[in-house]
């Protein structure tokens, strides 16, 4: 048997998780349900691995291949078959999904210990990574829609996966709501596939785009680049995204950084033959939004306080570099940051999730301080992590983002200065985190009573803290005494080794992960060769002196190192008062402005259409239905359920044929 | 014989109107269900006697023929149409046809 052939093991193990926890769930309980959730992932990742061993040994030019299962949807004219699409992106797209996947199953053990669903957060997770590989692996975009939306559902189950809290089920609803209106762009996409090309399998469109013309091609371009914008939460539809940090930290690291949120920028990468043909200006526009949505979230993630909200809105700044990079047309470098980034957000994501199960569910980093002290491991690794994200040679960060803002250099050096501005902020705000989260003093104590040597060493710098802690943290002033020091019922712990073992895993990958695509030589560059069938020609060729490659990477790293600097003045060395303006913290009042709006002037259309629709739109329907329902009701008199009626109905209608025939031959 | 001679078809002609007629109006008014269930009977039969009737005038055994496929029909009829009454009658005694009105609309 063929190592290929595997390759329906991939999502259907996840999906044999799925049924058994879902028959068996209650059953097994803590921890049997969490293993064999982790073990379908780890089966999963096996297959990968074989398909993917698979692939590397036939030649490049047949490693392009569908494996049809069934028929699924025969249409007329059209069929729509259930299969999948094996190429070398949906197995690199699955290798990372099942291998990160694992580790934060396994994680997961440990983070939901103790809860009251705990065999229910696993049957979830198991259909998220079911319908995440259904996404990739679908042979045709109604198959990549089926995931699409299986990954939108099990994000909704479980951003309010306790959803007792109504902030955390509302937020739940808000991803769902605001994702509704990116799917909407990736169906009109898909009606369009169909009217144009006559199908929507993958084979068939990335033959026939060429065939396309210019403005249907930018029309399914485009509509397939609002529903990316939905599902990888850019400028204007990024605010479901923060929120989703209610759910579960686990969750946050599979499905709101490593997965879901990138499956946008492989959509695009999948259908780059489309953009290729579509208008000139859609890959700009493209680049532009990526480039803007990067800075305008680093510049929110500078002021937050909840330690996984920074986490959010650099995730959305980072998936903004994403399609940056698909706009210019570097999709390699997209691909190789999606994957280095699963790596080290998904790290960074764990290990403040980490810090938030050592700290006894603290979330705000103003009660935190100086926990490298108590969770050592932790603190390792989100070390690693913060040095891959800040573009620190040699973490895989520092490839994958320098590799995107050379290419943007080549395209248009204004998108390549907003890339290294991002890129400045994102280093001085997860210096920031780390720097308040394990460094410095501890703004906490344990027990009721003060800890008389940690107060007594930062009464200095206590006061200068305060001021700036006063005035943005109101809610802590109904306890004036603790103003700084938090006072925690436990002293902090170290994670179990099921938390600590995922961690030190990606602290590897992040570390290494950047060598699939080394700069040096071209004989270096893994994953461009690895790609190349899928890609083709329409990978951006960029014609740059290595001079200036080193400059512009020297540069890079100049910006990140200035961010690490300017945050350890600020933060440790505290030769400044921290600048957190509100605005920034409260993300520019976008959210707010929207809440402004729809309940404004929007509600207005919002009350004229559902008055348009309750008058006219029903009023015809239900206009039909009455009318049909007053004149049966005018008949049914007629039905008296007496037989001599009927008799004398027929003796009657007797009589009168009889007159009339008698009648024609008398006449 | 005389008599005889002077029998027109004509005559069962009459008859037969005569007995569909007291069949029908036997059936709009009466509400016993046996007694309207005879009174069909006897409209089928007045038919009856006007096909061997044209028959006989028509010089055509056709219409005997018909006559024959009547009487197997009716008795099939018989047999249901009967045993539905029986068994209406036998939980309600004194059931009338008007008493059957449950398809009222």
């Amino acid at each position: 048997m063929e190592l290929l052939d595997l390759v329906w093991l991939i999502p259907a193990l996840p999906l044999a998780g799925f049924l058994l926890l879902v028959l068996g769930g209650r059953l097994l309980g803590e921890p049997g349900a969490g293993w064999l959730a982790t073990l379908m992932m780890a089966g999963s990742f096996g297959a990968t691995v074989a398909v993917f061993a698979g692939l590397l040994d036939r030649p490049e030019e047949e490693r392009v291949f569908g494996q049809t299962l069934f028929e699924w949807m025969p249409i007329g004219g059209w069929d729509i078959d259930f299969g999948f699409y094996v190429d070398p992106l949906s197995i690199a797209m699955c290798l990372f999904i099942t291998g990160v996947g694992t580790l934060i199953h396994l994680y997961s053990v440990g983070y939901m210990h103790g809860d009251v669903n705990f065999s229910k957060f696993f049957l979830y997770l198991n259909l998220f990574a079911f319908s995440m590989l259904m996404l990739v692996l679908g042979d045709n975009l109604l198959l990549t829609f089926l995931g699409w939306e299986g990954v939108g559902a099990c994000s909704y189950f479980l951003i309010s996966f306790w959803f007792t809290d109504p902030e955390k089920a509302s937020a739940g609803k808000k991803a769902f709501v605001t994702n509704r209106i990116g799917d909407w762009g990736f169906m009109v996409a898909i009606f369009a596939c169909l009217a144009a090309l006559g199908s929507i399998s993958y084979d068939e469109i990335l033959t026939g785009a060429g065939s396309l013309s210019g403005t249907t091609a930018t029309l399914i371009a485009g509509c397939l680049f609002v529903g990316a914008i939905g599902k990888s939460a850019q400028f204007p539809l990024y605010v479901w995204l923060p929120d989703a940090m209610a759910g579960p930290t686990p969750v946050s690291a599979l499905i709101h950084a490593a997965t879901m949120v990138t499956s946008g920028i492989y959509l695009l990468t999948r259908v780059n033959p489309i953009i290729a043909e579509a208008d000139s200006w859609i890959q700009p526009t493209i680049a532009w939004v990526g480039a803007g949505t990067a800075l305008f979230a680093a510049t929110i993630a500078v002021s937050q306080k909840d330690i996984k909200k920074v986490l959010a809105y650099s995730t959305v700044s980072q998936l903004g570099y994403m399609f940056l990079a698909v706009g210019v047309g570097a999709y390699v470098p997209a691909v190789f940051h999606m994957i280095t980034h699963a790596f080290f957000k998904a790290l960074l994501f764990l290990g403040s999730g980490s810090v938030i199960h050592g700290m006894h569910e603290e979330q705000d980093m103003d009660r935190m301080g100086g926990l490298r002290k108590y969770m050592p491991i932790t603190a390792a690794t989100f070390i690693v992590g913060w040095l891959a994200i800040a573009g620190v040679p040699p973490f895989s960060g520092f490839f994958s983002k320098d590799e995107i803002l050379l290419y943007a250099w080549a395209e248009n050096p204004a998108l390549w200065v907003v890339g290294l501005v991002t890129a400045l902020l994102t280093a001085f705000y997860m210096s920031r985190q780390v720097f308040l989260v394990f460094f410095g003093d501890e703004r906490f104590t344990v027990g009721d009573h003060h800890d008389d040597h940690a107060d007594g060493e930062d009464t200095a710098l206590g006061t200068d803290g305060s001021e700036a802690e006063a005035l943005e943290q109101p809610d802590t002033a109904h306890a004036p005494q603790h103003d700084e020091v938090h006072v925690l019922h436990a002293a902090p712990h170290e994670s179990p080794w099921t938390m600590t073992l995922p961690l030190v895993a990606l602290a590897g990958l992040a570390l290494v992960g950047g060598a699939i695509q080394l700069p040096f030589a071209s004989d270096l560059h893994f994953l461009e060769d690895w790609l190349h069938p899928v890609l083709g020609e329409n990978e951006a060729h960029i014609d740059v002196a290595t001079g200036t490659k080193v400059g512009l990477a020297v540069v890079a790293v100049l910006a990140g190192l200035t961010g690490i600097a300017v945050a350890y003045a600020i933060y440790l060395r505290k030769v400044r008062r921290p600048i957190e303006p509100a605005i920034l913290a409260e993300g520019w009042r976008y959210d707010r402005g929207i809440s402004a709006f729809m309940g404004g002037p929007g509600r207005a259309g919002f009350e004229a259409a559902s008055t348009f629709d309750r008058t006219v739109v029903d009023g015809a329907v239900n206009g039909v239905a009455s009318l049909v329902r007053r004149s049966g009701g005018g008949l049914r008199g007629l039905q008296s359920g007496f037989v001599r009626n009927y008799a004398l109905g027929i003796a009657g209608g007797a009589v009168l044929l009889l007159a009339y025939f008698l009648a024609q031959v008398t006449l | 014989m005389l008599l005889a001679a002077g029998v027109e078809p004509s005559w069962y002609l009459v008859l037969a109107s005569a007995l569909f007629a007291i069949g029908a109006t036997g059936l709009l008014i009466r509400r016993n269900p046996l007694v309207m269930f005879m009174c069909v009977e006897l409209m089928l039969n007045a038919v009856t006697l006007t096909f061997v009737t044209f028959s006989r005038m028509l010089d055509d055994i056709g219409g005997q023929a018909v006559v024959v496929f009547v009487l197997v029909v009716a008795a099939a009829e018989v047999v249901v149409g009967l045993g539905i009454i029986v068994a209406i009658l036998r939980r309600r005694p004194d059931a009338t046809a008007d008493d059957l009105a449950l398809l009222k609309g």
